[in-house]
């Protein structure tokens, strides 16, 4: 199915790529399920806090340099942008810029609000948020609130627009709509598909658009497609709306995270005939060599390609031994987006590590160019069938199933559940930055990171001595899916 | 002035569940939307002094985490599932249900769900804190009126003596956990015995003995000014409010004379406490002091971007003990307009008839905007949250953050409460002052 860019709103993942919060099984198992379009979302009959669309959808958007923001909510909606300013800084720090903040308003939505309706903190805050950014474009974030309330946000923002002359576009990502926080990605790619990026005035075929969030490793990036005849353009962060809008003019996009990327780069193709590469992620030896030849094909570059990858196997190799002769054997636990962790399980495993359990926040049975994402396929080829759960963050399932498996290491993607493996005992290691083992050289220092990470344990081992967890003992003593509302589940555990 | 709100200094009323987390082996049960937690955690937490989750903050806060099935049906079966089974899974003393826009919008009866698990035996509570009804500030304070009506039992026993503390709300106030530790000492010091309620000293054994206090004793502006009332009306226990938090000597040595005042204790035991306390200070000052003087690199003028709570005891500080004159005082805690006279007034009140004019905004957009207009004519010193760092740096300023986010630091014990808290302070902002040349 299409993406569909007539309406105003994304259509949330759930019913767009049939994608769940709750399963708990195998890697193959959940492959043909999803392939079959039989996987089920299980509900749990006990939850613990996650996170929700909008904080994606304004982090990613507010880290455009010359748009701004209004998210159109109570005051502790905006209580993630400080975060984002965190972030938005160390950005602006590795690129040596003088730092500024984010340009992000929030109406303020107080009683008055809901009962009168919020139409007029709407206006206020589109025509402050002119006033003191001069921006290119305004971005207009939903609340629970607002969407609850019955807001007229389209018409409002049509009017405002036409008075302001610059895109006043809303960006529809209520909490409640979905509980799969990444569709907050979707709504921010909607955004900028549907109403900022325009017609191409010229082909620019050597250019790639680099979906990405920080862009660290950019230099790095920069030398590889220089070799092949290259130039990467990245975004959306550190991005104007121009250049935004000249996106269509690209040969080709390609992105750091299949979860992240998807939405924009299909989007891209199909309304102004940018090919989406699809491919397995960068991550790893196996990633960037699919990552690359892909791209290669789409743009004719196979040769050099090749001769780019032949080189670099050459000189990482020693290394690459080095690593997998200290890494071999080692049992971890790994918990990530789906993409990223369906990525780095087979990073790990090709490091001869023993990938004992995969987790997933979300999963998608497929991604926007209609098949399962690849890095799930790539992992239903191994001889071994891995056993896996998809969880949004359930600390309580997570925790009771990393005491029962007690790994050698956890490795962690998205903030909030590493420090738990830590309270464990367990050696940890958090994903921060997408580029995290890019390519040969990424790949390496993330080798030498686990090595390190195993050499000492003294935080996690002391901290875990003197640290009560906030589980009772029944907890533990249960199975980690016992609140997973899984029939197939139960029929299994009736019959044994 | 416009109502909406850039840069935030606070969150909404729900961010109260930071308040829970800090009374050890009490637990939030969230009734609302799946990103409130997350988001909130960010401001109060994470980027703000790097305060994590602790015993069960984070992605272990039971939560319903709302969804369309919830606002659309009502989401009442939905909280009693979570709450029943939050017993089972959780181990815990005091379970706080609080509820999110969501509920509250659609009208969730959750009292009546939280009434039912309580006459089951259950310790636990309910308060309605959707993000519209106002400040995590007011938050606080409903959670703790909350806890006085629905949890605290009377009792007929008062202990001499024992002296409940509040102050700081613990996250929103970046150093409420060292602040309280330094409160607890000052109030021991005279020989009474501190109870406290929040950080690593407190805990639900202490809340359980609030009734029995002498006083209650109130260190803030205006936040919990209903909650010693609510004690007082409930319990009858008498309170003393002192406005400003004890930062350094001049402060501090009138603040514990007050309290040994209002408790009946001899100004003989005070006063030997204050000489002691003195000298120490005045030990460490006279050996910087060649330094702050000699360099003449000690800003002249300040601005505080902060709480009430914070710039009040921080003004006063530098005014009072380090010669150093106010600017405008921007006071960023939303302060309900029924207190805002009373704020200002303490602010007119310093040494040497030196008067600071405050502006009450929560707006850091509209704050940039007022220091723009000020004529500054030497480099003056900002002390505000990690929001200012920017402006700061347009204005030539020194910043130091010291309220929420301070996304720029790493609190841990630390505090500028006291004696000590004003040598510490000290040092931060001489710090700032050689950081910034070298």
């Amino acid at each position: 199915m299409a993406i569909n860019l007539r309406r105003s709103e994304a259509v949330i993942r759930e019913k767009r790529l049939k994608s769940v919060v709750g399963y708990q099984g195998t890697v193959k198992d959940l492959a043909n399920k999803a392939q079959s379009g039989c996987l089920k979302n299980a509900q749990r009959g006990f939850s613990q806090a996650i996170n929700c669309s909008s904080g994606c959808a304004q982090g990613h958007l507010s880290t455009i340099l010359d748009a701004a923001i209004v998210n159109h909510a109570p005051i502790g909606c905006a209580a993630d942008v400080a975060g984002a300013n965190s972030g938005f800084k160390w950005g602006q720090n590795i690129r040596n810029w003088e730092k500024r903040n984010v340009k992000i308003i929030n109406t303020n939505m107080t009683e008055g609000a809901t009962v009168f309706g919020g139409g007029k903190l709407l206006r206020e805050g589109i025509r402050e948020a002119y006033r003191r950014f001069s921006p290119k474009a305004i971005f207009v974030t939903t609340s629970c609130a607002s969407g609850i309330i019955g807001d007229d946000v389209e018409s409002i923002l049509r009017e405002e627009e036409e008075d302001l002359g610059i895109p006043v576009v809303p960006v529809f990502c209520e909490g409640f709509r979905s509980q799969i926080w990444a569709t907050g990605f979707d709504a921010a790619f909607h955004a900028l598909l549907t109403r900022i990026v325009k017609p191409p005035e010229k082909k620019r075929p050597e250019l790639v658009n680099v979906i990405n969030f920080t862009a660290s490793a950019r230099e790095y990036v920069k030398e590889i497609f220089g070799e092949l005849g290259l130039v990467p353009q990245f975004g959306i962060p550190y991005s104007t709306i121009d250049q935004i809008s000249r996106m269509s003019e690209a040969g080709a996009t390609i992105s750091i995270c299949g979860t992240l990327g998807g939405y924009f780069g299909n989007g891209l193709e199909q309304k102004f005939g940018v090919p989406y590469v699809t491919a397995l992620q960068p991550h790893g030896i196996s990633g960037i060599d699919n990552w690359l030849r892909n791209l290669g094909k789409v743009l004719g570059k196979e040769k050099e390609v090749e001769e780019y990858l032949a080189e670099q196997k050459i000189i990482t190799q020693p290394e690459l031994d080095e690593i997998k002769s200290k890494l071999k054997g080692k049992r971890v636990v790994v918990g990530m987006g789906p993409s990223f962790s369906h990525n780095y399980i087979r990073l790990l495993e090709d490091f001869g590590m023993e990938v004992v359990w995969g987790l997933a926040w979300h999963f998608d049975s497929k991604h926007d160019h209609g098949g399962l994402p690849h890095c799930t396929m790539e992992l239903t080829k191994k001889e071994r069938d891995i056993p896996i759960s998809v969880s949004d963050q359930q600390n309580h399932e997570v925790l009771n199933l990393l005491n029962k498996i007690r790994p050698d290491i956890y490795i962690g993607r998205h903030p909030g559940l590493s420090v738990w493996a830590t309270k464990m005992g367990i050696p940890t290691i958090m994903i921060s930055d997408e580029y995290s083992a890019f390519g040969y050289k990424g790949t390496i220092d993330f080798g030498y990171r686990i090595i390190d990470a195993l050499t000492n344990n003294s935080l996690a081992r002391n901290l875990s001595k003197r640290i009560k967890l906030p589980y009772t003992d029944w907890w533990f003593e249960q199975q980690p899916f016992e609140f997973l509302e899984d029939e197939e589940l139960k029929k299994n555990a009736a019959s044994s | 002035m416009p109502q909406v709100v850039e840069q935030i200094r606070h969150v909404c009323t729900l961010g109260a569940f930071e308040s829970v987390l800090a009374i050890k082996r009490a637990v939030p049960i969230m009734h609302a939307g799946p990103g409130c937690g997350a988001k909130l955690w960010t401001t109060l937490g994470m980027q703000n002094g790097c305060q994590g989750s602790g015993y069960v903050g984070g992605h272990a806060i039971p939560c319903t985490n709302a969804s369309e099935q919830e606002v659309v049906f009502g989401g009442t079966d939905r909280l009693r599932e979570v709450i029943s089974n939050t017993f089972n899974v959780i181990d815990g003393d005091l379970f706080v249900v609080m509820t999110g826009c969501t509920s509250d919008i659609v009208g969730d009866d959750v009292g009546e769900v939280t009434r039912k698990f309580k006459k089951q035996g259950k310790p636990i509570v309910y308060v309605e804190t959707g993000g519209f009804k106002g400040s995590n500030l007011q938050g606080h304070e409903l959670l703790i009126d909350a806890i006085i009506d629905q949890y605290l039992e009377p009792t007929k026993e008062v202990e001499t003596g024992l002296v409940n503390i509040w102050s700081v709300v613990p996250y929103q106030n970046t150093f409420w956990s060292g602040d309280i530790e330094q409160l607890k000492a000052l109030v021991s010091s005279v020989g009474l015995k501190p109870n406290v309620i929040f950080g690593p000293d407190g805990g639900v054994d202490a809340l359980n003995k609030v009734p029995r206090a002498q006083f209650n004793l109130l260190v803030s502006p205006w936040v919990g000014l209903k909650n010693v009332k609510s004690l007082k009306e409930k319990f009858d226990t008498p309170y003393l409010h002192y406005p400003a938090l004890p930062i350094g000597p001049t402060e501090t040595t009138k603040f514990l004379r007050t309290v040994a005042e209002f408790a009946g204790i001899s100004s003989a035991v005070v006063e030997e406490v204050i000489q002691k306390q003195e000298e120490r200070y005045y030990y460490y000052l006279e050996r910087a002091a060649d330094n702050i003087l000699e360099t003449r690199l000690l800003p002249r003028r300040f601005v505080t971007i902060a709480d009430s709570l914070y710039a009040l005891g921080i003004s006063r500080f530098l005014t009072n003990d380090l010669g150093l004159i106010p600017e405008k005082q921007f006071i960023t805690d939303s302060t309900p307009i029924e207190y805002q006279n009373l704020v200002s007034a303490e602010f007119e009140n310093f040494t040497d008839n030196i008067v600071a004019e405050t502006v009450f905004s929560n707006d850091g957009g509209f704050v940039e905007d007022e220091l723009r207009k000020i004529k500054f004519r030497s480099r003056p010193l900002i002390l505000g949250s990690a929001w200012d760092r920017v402006v700061a740096k347009e204005l030539k300023a020194y910043q130091l953050s010291v309220a929420t986010p301070m996304s720029d630091h790493m609190v841990l014990s630390k505090s500028y409460v006291g004696y000590d808290g004003g040598l510490h302070l000290t040092e931060d902002v001489y710090s700032v002052v050689l950081d910034d040349f070298q």
